[in-house]
């Protein structure tokens, strides 16, 4: 019955929240929406998206389970959170999954709907969890989803099925009134979303705001929380992914270059969502070309490089393994393309959906002949955007393929970004040779790249092409000593880029006792953890690569700095075996492979157990 | 040399000789297709730095350092994909393959019929000599079943591909073919293929010397190719032969040869080409012809169909949107409307 009580309202700094269902339970598009509400009153958050590779498993089953986390606060946020503080189950595989993860006392909310007799037995649930005592280390609301939602859109003309499928409004509904978020957002996308189908839209705003107003009258809810907002920099922020933030930084690699861009690629999880945000983007001049395969993706921009477009090829682990043979190509002919590799779980097809920084190796070392590639790391989403501009700027001015590398848990995260204005971004300067004179194929410029001649100039018609060429002139040449010149002229080169970017910066004291060495995704965990144990007094210090070949200049002189260099790595130590090989020094591996990125916990742990204290437990 | 943009330029097949010593077998057939490709780009009305020869990996595929325009050796297969990338890069340019049946019909397979399928606009030249040359000798997806050649000492019991068979289920929108031996008809062809709009396939039956010496000899040789090539002429009813005595009919849908000279057939009973009928029943009959024992090798333009091409869709829909939304910067790109400001 409702009631006209006032609600306590608590304030909180900082709020873990989980999201789980079934695959078909719309949990990704809740947890976006909360994210995106969420980001416009000004907290800062991580999200983290945790899905099956399967589109539709069967409804009920453990491995159909669907979730999403994000962690938001009034303070800065590293990662998606640890521990959530509240668990959103749809159904009883749902609870059955994530239930381990949530926090003790924790908020446990479900749809008491689905916890039937046939869920119960798929989930391996004896007794209902509901009913018995097993759940009294939570706070548990226990709420009929389903059939309120039912009862909201009784009058809608709407098949079962359909109002079926809005019941997960229901719940972003309740939990925007938990967390004291508006519904505007998530309306006016309801409205622009479902356009052309009036019936839906209108249904889904009906049950959203029914979820809220149930909050509101419940007594099963006796407080609502409220998390002000982070004390930001200064600036326009949105919310955005490390996918959307490379396809906005290619294309602002592309303004600021003056060169048309060209996406050739096949579709790959998780790197499709590049194809999808470039092909969108025609008034931009962008052509996407979906290919037949993965190695036409990068065949084709080879070609689209070779007429002087900036090209680019997306992927993924498996993908890399095909376009192998491509990027050779384009290392002997010498070609601008940047080949992005969004890291999933390997081997083969592996864990599609799931996190994994294993391709270390095989971007670096895993090509036939010596065929060096500098290779660049993003760290967080919105660094995507930084990187991309960086990676196209090295592949122009060097005239090579680079690889740039993300992994999943980057790709499909978000967080807030400041926008950097126009003017802000710096320009990339590109040259194309027209002179006839003076031109030779293979005459190299200070920085030892070759002439970039668009096909059409007149008079420097030329041939390029796989076989090994002769220096200056570009003729086949099978000669002992020219290919020996070559190979070390190729690794010069790249060597050389060292000279051309940032150096290696160290976070807190500059020298000491123990350094966290990171790159790509595992930077969140790593600041986070950092934080948590510097508070605690011990001195710990960080860098995080983002040149992973070559390295900055001064990698070498900074890690022998420290006493102790520990790197977690989401793999089995590669990078820690190329510190190894490159520098002679001992770091220590810390090292997990579940698909999943670093909880900052389990990095503060072994830091503690590095450093010879307690490790918390 | 002149250079105006208004008048064409003059070109001789000299023009189109590159620097480069070439270095195929001393009578191979390539070098017959290298000259007929030398002699017939001086009419085809493009500059020369605007065309573009790209290949993959094989004999055929050291032709573009013969041809003094631009040019792409790639790797095995990839000819067509990367060429495709180049067309919708830089549509003005004329992009063309250099290819053979192993490097188009085995590894790069997937990207010949993807090619043909979204209509890119590309001239491909395969060079078909049903063998590896190359790699010294191997049965290729076109030897003849039976086969023995080094990799298949018992005989090749692979099926071979029908080259124009399967660009036209591919859906190529032009699909000839021609003989090294030939070279005003491999002339004519490369004409053809040049003036068409979407992905044009020639094959082009080449003579290796060294492999598979005498492969189409039957076509080529003065006392037999009289009576074993047709070729192929618009709107021309079907007659071949030495004396130009044989014409053929179709029974049902089973081509038959028919004798001019016996009175009781006559040039009216014979089929008429129709290269452009949009229905392609009767290019697949022409292409599968010789499965029927006695018939003759058609030579020609088996098909010639128009529809837009992939890189005039690409430019379209450009220009559409473009006209719709306005031309993006990087304001618009990054200041969309789900942003909130922090003072």
């Amino acid at each position: 019955m409702a009631q006209e009580t006032e609600k306590e309202i608590l304030g909180l700094s900082d709020v873990t929240i989980r999201f789980a269902g079934d695959s078909g339970d719309g949990m990704q598009l809740t947890g976006s929406q909360f994210s995106d509400t969420t980001a416009l009153m000004g907290n800062d958050l991580g999200t983290l998206p945790d899905y099956p590779a399967e589109i539709r498993a069967p409804a009920g089953t453990l491995y159909g389970v669907s979730g999403f986390q994000l962690h938001f606060s009034s303070n800065d946020v590293h990662t998606p959170g640890d521990t959530p503080d509240v668990l959103v189950a749809m159904n009883p595989a749902a609870l059955k999954i994530n239930l381990k993860d949530l926090k003790e006392g924790g908020m446990l909310i479900t749809n008491s709907d689905s916890f039937d007799a046939k869920n119960l037995k798929m989930a391996g649930y004896s007794t209902n969890p509901l009913e018995d005592d097993s759940l009294s280390r939570y706070k548990l609301i226990s709420i009929p989803i389903t059939s309120l939602t039912s009862n909201a859109l009784k009058d809608s003309g709407l098949s079962i099925k359909e109002i079926t499928r809005s019941k997960n409004f229901f719940t972003l509904g309740i939990t925007y009134w938990l967390f004291n978020r508006p519904l505007e957002p998530t309306l006016a996308w309801i409205e622009s979303k479902f356009a052309k189908n009036k019936a839906i839209a209108d249904a889904n705003s009906i049950v959203l705001k029914a979820g809220y107003y149930f909050g509101e009258n419940t007594e099963l809810f006796t407080t609502r929380y409220t998390v002000e907002p982070a004390q930001l920099p200064k600036g326009i922020y949105r919310n955005i992914s490390g996918n959307e933030a490379i396809a906005l930084g290619f294309v602002a690699a592309s303004k600021k270059s003056g060169l048309p861009l060209f996406l050739g690629s096949y579709p790959i999880t998780p790197a499709s969502d590049i194809l999808h945000f470039l092909s969108g983007f025609k008034n931009f001049g962008v052509k996407t070309f979906q290919a037949e395969d993965e190695i036409a993706g990068i065949a084709s921009a080879i070609g689209a490089s070779y007429g002087g477009s900036l090209a680019i090829t997306t992927t993924s682990g498996p993908g890399m393994a095909l376009k192998t043979e491509a990027m050779g190509l384009a290392v002997m002919t010498e070609l601008p393309l940047v080949i992005i590799n969004i890291q999933r779980g390997g081997p083969s097809t592996g864990l599609p959906t799931k996190t994994e920084q294993a391709d270390l190796f095989q971007a670096i070392y895993g090509r036939n002949g010596e065929s060096p590639i500098p290779v660049l790391a993003t760290s967080t989403p919105s660094d995507c955007f930084n990187m991309s501009l960086e990676a196209a700027r090295i592949a122009l001015k060097y005239m090579t393929p680079v690889i740039l590398l993300s992994d999943g848990y980057i790709a499909n995260g978000t967080e807030p970004w400041k926008l950097p204005h126009e003017n802000e971004i710096p320009e990339i300067p590109v040259h194309f040779w027209t002179d006839k004179e003076s031109f030779a194929p293979y005459k190299r410029d200070e920085n030892l790249s070759r002439p970039w001649v668009k096909p059409g100039t007149p008079g420097l018609e030329h041939r390029i092409g796989g076989l090994e060429k002769a220096h200056i002139t570009g003729n086949v040449s099978y000669d002992p000593d020219n290919h020996d010149f070559m190979v070390r002229m190729r690794a010069n080169k790249i060597k050389n880029i060292e000279n051309d970017i940032p150096d290696l910066e160290v976070k807190y004291e500059q020298e000491g006792d123990l350094l966290v060495l990171g790159w790509g995704g595992t930077y969140g965990a790593i600041t986070e953890a950092l934080i948590k144990v510097r508070a605690q007094g011990k001195k710990v210090s960080q860098a995080h690569l983002k040149y992973l070949f070559p390295f900055s200049k001064n990698t070498g002189e900074v890690l022998k700095r420290f006493k102790k260099i520990l790197i977690p790595e989401i793999n089995l130590g590669q990078l820690t075996t190329i510190i190894r090989s490159e520098f002679l020094i001992a770091p220590i591996s810390f090292t997990k492979i579940k698909g999943l990125p670093f909880k900052s916990s389990e990095i503060q742990n072994k830091i503690l157990e590095v450093l010879g204290g307690s490790n918390g437990k | 040399m002149a250079n105006n943009i208004d008048a064409p330029v003059k070109y001789t097949a000299k023009d189109f000789t590159s620097n480069q010593d070439v270095r195929w077998c001393p009578g191979c057939g390539d070098y017959s297709i290298l000259a007929q490709v030398q002699r017939s780009f001086p009419e085809i009305g493009k500059k020369k730095e605007e065309i573009v020869f790209i290949s993959g990996i094989g004999c055929s595929s050291r032709f573009p350092y013969y041809m003094d325009t631009y040019g792409f050796h790639s790797i095995h297969g990839r000819a067509a994909a990367i060429a495709s990338g180049l067309k919708i890069a830089r549509p003005e340019l004329s992009v063309w393959v250099a290819t053979g049946d192993g490097d188009l019909m085995s590894i790069g397979g997937n990207h010949f019929i993807h090619t043909c399928r979204k209509n890119i606009d590309l001239k491909i030249l395969m060079f078909n000599n049903r063998i590896y040359g190359l790699t010294k000798g191997q049965y290729s997806p076109t030897s003849e079943k039976g086969k023995v050649t080094k990799s298949s000492p018992y005989g090749s019991i692979d099926y071979p591909f029908n080259p124009l068979s399967l660009a036209l289920g591919a859906e190529a929108s032009f699909v000839a073919r021609t003989i090294d031996r030939d070279p005003k008809h491999l002339q004519e062809m490369v004409k053809r293929a040049a003036e068409h709009k979407g992905t044009a396939f020639i094959e082009i039956y080449q003579n290796c010397n060294i492999f598979n010496d005498g492969a189409f000899s039957i076509l080529t040789e003065k006392e037999t190719k009289g009576d074993n090539v047709l070729v192929l002429e618009q709107g021309k009813p079907m007659v071949y032969g030495k004396e130009n005595d044989k014409g053929i009919k179709l029974d049902g849908f089973t081509p038959v040869v028919i004798n001019l000279k016996d009175g009781k057939n006559s040039i009216n009973d014979c089929l008429v080409h129709d290269e452009k009928d949009p229905d392609p029943i009767r290019a697949f009959i022409l292409a599968h012809m010789t499965d029927h024992e006695g018939m003759p090798t058609p030579i020609g333009v088996v098909r010639q169909i128009f529809k837009e091409t992939y890189n005039e869709g690409v430019e379209r829909q450009i220009k559409h949107i473009t006209e719709k939304k306005g031309e993006g910067t990087i304001e618009k790109l990054l200041f969309t409307e789900n942003t909130w400001e922090v003072n």
